[in-house]
């Protein structure tokens, strides 16, 4: 991915440091280290921290695409995971306090073990609350032509690599959550057949609408909360610890998806668009169909049985989800009902 | 009993069944293995992916396939208040 700009003294430091080599770089990384304490210590709001959210971005773009000019041997090196670190604590303190928020009045489980059916049927529940306005109704029924790119390059950040935070988690797991797991990606990686990719099928969506779909090519323009709510999936992915976050997460979204993609689909259908654009929302509907189904009772219902004590971290992944997606539906609204963008800048004209 | 053993696979030590049918509480079927699916006279149904949902509750939009209407109407498979079929 191309490096993107700064949005403060974090990504400065960090881009600076990660322009020499890694063994050439001490000085910077001290320095970096030294600035990201002092800053996580001071934002009053993480999650929408522009410069947080940028360099913790790009710090785990370093484990997907990499960085454009950055050597790969900066992946492993531990005083970047280091300065990495720094930032998840404080990052995963409030995405758990966000969580809590989410599940308001919800009576979730705790402390019991509980079958796999039961796991899938708190999770649906969890989906089916109502979080408030819906994006995907105004998309199906009001968006205009350039909120419909808007919403494309929102989505843009997680769909052109679609799938592979929740990949992280494939050796982190056994048997049967394992293999529900390995199913569900089979048919997001288009089942051997890489025109069928759910990413692929994405970037001709995008193409459709004259987008570019290089990976990253539009990240300057995405604010905080929406690189956030991909964070909150890598930092669940990569971690072993949080591998019953990783699965509430996945089994959320794929529980949300089928109702919205029907809306989406609608909603270029609208503007005249053909099947080249809308068959990624019309393979989403089917799709998701059987992954919620496999995705709650056998991947998060099936680690459950198999590892009672991750239910709460099954729960957090779910809720987290829903409260981070909730801030940036909220934005994309708010942004679209006052006829603003919802991107740090207009789209660019198209090429 | 192994708690690997519920719910949506074969028991282990068994010679897998060449397909299986899961029976999702108040949801579709999902349908896994070495199976067509046709139209009376031989067609094949357009099909997009090896495992697969089948509508149980006739309201999907995309028949024979689950597009999660299920949800919407809140079909139940149980009977309200009864104990599950045996």
């Amino acid at each position: 991915m191309r490096i993107p700009d700064t949005r403060g003294p974090i990504s400065s430091a960090l881009f600076a440091a990660l322009s020499k080599a890694p063994d050439a770089a001490t000085p910077e990384l001290d320095g970096l280290h030294r600035l990201v304490a002092g800053q996580v210590a001071r934002t009053g709001d993480i999650i929408a921290d522009e410069d947080i959210q940028l360099s913790l971005f790009c710090l785990y773009e370093l484990h997907y695409s990499g960085l454009d000019g950055v050597s790969d041997a900066w992946e492993w090196e531990p005083a970047l995971i280091r300065v990495r670190r720094l930032i998840e604590e404080p990052f995963e303190a409030a995405l758990r306090a966000a969580a809590r928020q989410a599940a308001g009045d919800a009576d979730l489980p705790a402390g019991i073990a509980m079958t796999s059916d039961a796991v899938a049927d708190v999770l649906f529940g969890l989906a089916a609350m109502n979080t408030g306005p819906s994006v995907s109704r105004f998309v199906a029924r009001k968006a205009s032509l350039e909120q419909l790119k808007e919403f494309l390059i929102h989505k843009s950040v997680y769909q052109l690599k679609e799938a592979d935070p929740h990949t992280w988690a494939i050796p982190r797991l056994t048997g049967r959550a394992k293999a529900a797991l390995v199913e569900i990606q089979a048919d997001e990686y288009g089942g051997g057949r890489p025109e069928r990719m759910h990413s692929a099928l994405f970037a001709r969506t995008m193409r459709g609408l004259g987008l570019d779909d290089t990976y990253g090519a539009y990240v300057d323009t995405i604010p905080a909360v929406s690189l956030a709510s991909v964070n909150l999936m890598s930092l669940c992915g990569l971690n072993r610890r949080l591998r019953g976050a990783i699965t509430g997460h996945l089994a959320i979204y794929e529980m949300t998806s089928s109702q919205p993609n029907r809306f989406y689909g609608n909603g270029f259908r609208r503007h005249g668009f053909a099947a080249d654009v809308t068959h990624y929302f019309d393979e989403h509907v089917e799709a998701d169909a059987v992954h919620e189904q496999i995705a709650g009772r056998d991947l998060a219902g099936g680690l459950v049985e198999a590892e009672p004590k991750l239910l709460a971290d099954v729960l957090f992944g779910a809720t987290a989800v829903m409260a981070i997606d909730g801030r940036v539906s909220a934005h994309l609204l708010s942004s679209w009902e006052a006829g603003e963008t919802s991107l740090r800048a207009a789209v660019p004209a198209a090429a | 009993m192994n708690p690997e053993q519920h719910g949506t696979r074969p028991d282990v030590g068994q010679e897998p069944a060449p397909g299986s049918i899961v029976v999702c509480p108040d949801g579709p079927l999902i349908v896994r293995g070495d199976f067509e699916i046709v139209t009376p006279s031989g067609d094949a149904v357009p099909r997009e992916r090896r495992t697969v949902a089948l509508c149980r509750c006739g309201a999907s939009a995309i028949k024979p396939y689950c597009d999660g209407t299920h949800k919407m109407i809140k079909f139940r498979t149980e009977p309200k208040g009864g104990q599950p079929p045996a």
